[in-house]
């Protein structure tokens, strides 16, 4: 196995991008990604994305966009694992550079969430649970994080309000990036005041959906010192699954996807959660941050919540997440987002966070969810000093 | 939701059919043919009580399409007497009502219609148990 770097990096703003259709987002991105990276051809392209079938009634995106983009006749390929979709695609292209197969790769996650009417993305969205047995009863995204909420808030003696520093935190760091969604400060009043969707998940622990497209290139470590940009390389690349029904869970607040994945990524490396210097997490709901931060082992059972609280998961906090704004404030472009949020994460490596940067970041971790907690895949990216 | 998709779920759907792990004996519903406590194969088909508790709740207000027309409605995971849990919708019953282990025993209803036309599947919803006067 190669060592794998990434080398360049692009990214459309998430937003209603009505006047955008799959292919031109994606090549806006991938265009940034190959210019920033200094290459004109690569030799693969994978494609995460989730619902362009259901949506668009598009699929086959891995020859569509490699033709769109003038790479006709290379590899090309399309992953789907829901919202982990962008991130499976990431490790598509590890897999083939480290594993020789291809020397430059090129990693796109797009999606175009917003040409469906809300109710028919709602749909489209419950098609990453069960379908005969969670979507056949009327339940949404946002009911499915409600049961896990209620329940959580039950068990460990929580309230609502308790979890505002999630939207909070993600809100105030992407005020600072120009590719975020919203640039929108949330207050705790707003928060306590917003409306109910599926009680006690309220409007603002709610990622929103947007169209969004972002890239990579990736290639073996050992040429990347030949480009002019900081180095970053893919020090652990993991998937851990689970069932995809949380009815089917041994314990439904127990993420064990994402332990699974987090255990096996700190193995590649042969590092300590307490290493890590941020987290780009799956706040697709401000019950996932919580959870999450658990099953990743950045704290004990039940006191994801408490972190929030305390004031732990900002840029000044012992473990930064959402740095560039996470789901919730840069926006939850549904398969793209794996590929997202590799971007912020190489940014912050670099030392391109601007305001956001995170002092002297080495370790930076990434994940995804697919549905409400199938699939986790878990990417841990290091900072070269050469 | 296609025909026979719906006949293929009649018996989980209508009498919560499930299935009995040979091995070990753990109930299990939905039926999966694999035991998941202990992967062996599970196919002795075993009817689930319908008796449980409401292990969590929500009511939906943003529905998917499909079921704009019942918003809002009430959603749970209800603990099964015999184990298992399962999702579905509470019904005869105010969301305001609801609360975290309430008994609740399963009834069929409409699940939903695929408009004027289409089929119309029903299911397994759950409602508080009923007094029932000694006999
Ligand atoms: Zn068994």
């Amino acid at each position: 196995m190669r060592d794998v770097a990434i080398i360049g990096i692009g990214q459309t703003q998430v937003d209603e991008h009505w006047e955008l259709g799959l292919c031109q987002l994606a090549l806006q991105a991938l265009q940034a990604a190959m210019a920033d990276a200094g290459v004109e051809w690569v030799d693969a392209l994978y494609v995460g994305n989730m619902l362009s079938g259901e949506l668009t009634g598009q699929e086959h995106l891995g020859a569509l966009i490699a033709d769109f983009a003038g790479l006709r006749g290379i590899e090309a390929l399309r992953l789907e694992a829901a919202g982990a979709s962008g991130a499976a695609a990431l490790r598509m292209g590890y897999l083939a550079v480290g594993g020789g197969w291809a020397d430059i790769a090129l990693v796109v996650g797009v999606e175009k969430m917003t040409d469906a009417a809300p109710p028919d993305a709602e749909a489209a969205l419950m098609a990453g649970a069960d379908a005969d047995h969670e979507a056949a009863h009327g339940l949404s995204f946002a009911a499915l994080n409600a049961l896990l909420m209620r329940r959580y808030m039950h068990q460990f003696g929580y309230q609502a309000q308790d979890f505002g520093g999630f939207p909070i935190n993600a809100h105030a760091n992407a005020m600072n990036n120009p590719c975020a969604m919203f640039h929108i400060p949330l207050k705790l009043e707003s928060y306590a005041r917003a409306r109910m969707i599926a009680p006690p998940v309220n409007l603002m622990d709610s990622a929103a959906i947007g169209d969004g497209a972002a890239a990579a290139v990736l290639v073996p470590t050992e040429w990347a010192q030949r480009f002019s940009q900081p180095v970053v390389r893919i020090a652990a690349s993991a998937v851990g699954t689970d069932s995809v029904a949380l009815h089917d869970r041994r314990d439904p607040l127990l993420l064990e996807g994402v332990a699974l994945s987090a255990r096996r990524a700190y193995e590649q490396v042969g590092i300590a959660p307490d290493e890590i210097d941020f987290f780009e997490l799956y706040d697709s709901f401000s019950i996932t941050a919580a959870m999450s931060l658990e099953a990743a082992g950045f704290c004990q059972l039940g006191m994801g919540a408490r972190m929030a609280l305390d004031g732990e998961i900002t840029l000044q906090g012992r473990l930064p997440i959402s740095t560039m704004g996470g789901l919730k404030g840069r926006g939850n472009p549904g398969g793209a987002t794996g590929v997202y949020q590799i971007v912020e994460a190489v940014q912050q490596l670099r030392g391109q966070a601007g305001p956001n940067q995170v002092p002297d970041a080495r370790w930076g971790m990434t994940q995804s969810i697919g549905g409400s907690g199938g699939t986790a895949i878990t990417h841990i990216l290091e900072r070269v000093n050469s | 939701m296609s025909v026979p998709n719906t006949w293929r779920l009649q018996q989980q759907r209508y009498r919560l059919m499930g299935e009995v792990c040979d091995r070990c004996k753990t109930k299990i519903f939905p039926p999966r043919d694999v035991c998941p406590e202990c992967e062996a194969p599970a196919k002795t088909q075993f009817a689930l009580s319908g008796r449980g508790e409401v292990y969590s709740y929500s009511t939906v207000y943003n529905a998917p399409a499909g079921f704009e027309d019942a918003t809002p409605y009430t959603v749970a995971l209800v603990r099964l007497e015999e184990g298992p849990l399962v999702t579905a919708q509470l019904t005869d019953v105010s969301a305001e009502e609801v609360e975290i282990g309430m008994p609740v025993e399963m009834v069929t209803r409409r699940l939903r219609a695929d408009g004027a036309e289409g089929i119309i599947s029903y299911g397994y919803k759950f409602r508080p148990v009923q007094f029932s006067p000694a006999i």
